[in-house]
């Protein structure tokens, strides 16, 4: 059952991996964030596998509570933070009128 | 292998099936708005079908009060994501529209 968690794990790291090509090149801000969320809720799932593996769940079940929370926070903070100042989009009317890009 | 391990193998494995749809999405579309369509919904059931199957699994050995706390916070996790994945992705699609990220239609591929 080892196995199986560790092969589960690698699955998911390879997916956090594909989700960090979005994370570098994606066109918006926002795309950055949703693929930020993205990997924090894959990095939940593999914190209590590695709870698993280890034989210790008690333990990084509370390290899996807090990452969960500071994700969900972090995302709701950008979005309000991008949704109050409009300079999502590169070249658009805002960021022409500050002169930047 | 008993049947409770079985049963939290299945879970897994389609929980890991739904992020990988989710991240197949969120690579591949075209456009912001698409790709909170896919990552909202596959990253919500993906990581609740894990977590359930691991609070599944930590109750294989038999039921003590240690494990049985244990699974119950594993499956507080569930819920929370669950509650929590939706409001974001509102938030940040609220955030998308209000700042005017134009969405895509079938015209702009031409």
């Amino acid at each position: 059952m080892d196995t199986f968690f560790i092969t589960i794990g690698v699955i998911l790291g390879l997916l956090t991996l594909a989700c960090l090509y979005r994370v570098v090149g994606g066109p918006t801000v926002i795309d950055r964030i949703i693929a930020v969320g993205a990997i924090g809720n894959k990095a939940t799932a593999i914190l209590l596998l590695m709870g698993m593996i280890f034989g210790r769940l008690e333990m990084f079940v509370d390290i899996a509570i807090s990452y969960a929370l500071l994700n969900f926070i972090a995302t709701l903070g950008a979005a309000k933070f991008f949704r109050v100042r409009k300079s999502i989009i590169p070249g658009s009317k805002y960021l022409k009128e500050k002169g930047i890009s | 292998m008993s049947v409770m391990s079985i049963v939290s193998m299945l879970f897994i494995i389609g929980g890991t099936f739904f992020f990988f749809g989710a991240t197949v999405g969120l690579i591949r579309f075209p456009d912001f708005y698409a790709r909170m369509h896919a990552t909202g919904k596959g990253d919500t059931l993906g990581a609740f079908l894990v977590v359930i199957g691991i609070a599944l699994y930590n109750l294989h050995n038999g039921l003590e009060l240690g494990s049985i706390l244990t699974s119950i916070k594993v499956v507080f996790i569930a819920i929370f994501i669950f509650l929590a994945n939706p409001t974001a992705t509102h938030a940040v699609t609220k955030g998308g529209l209000d700042s005017g990220v134009v969405p895509w239609t079938k015209e702009k591929t031409k």
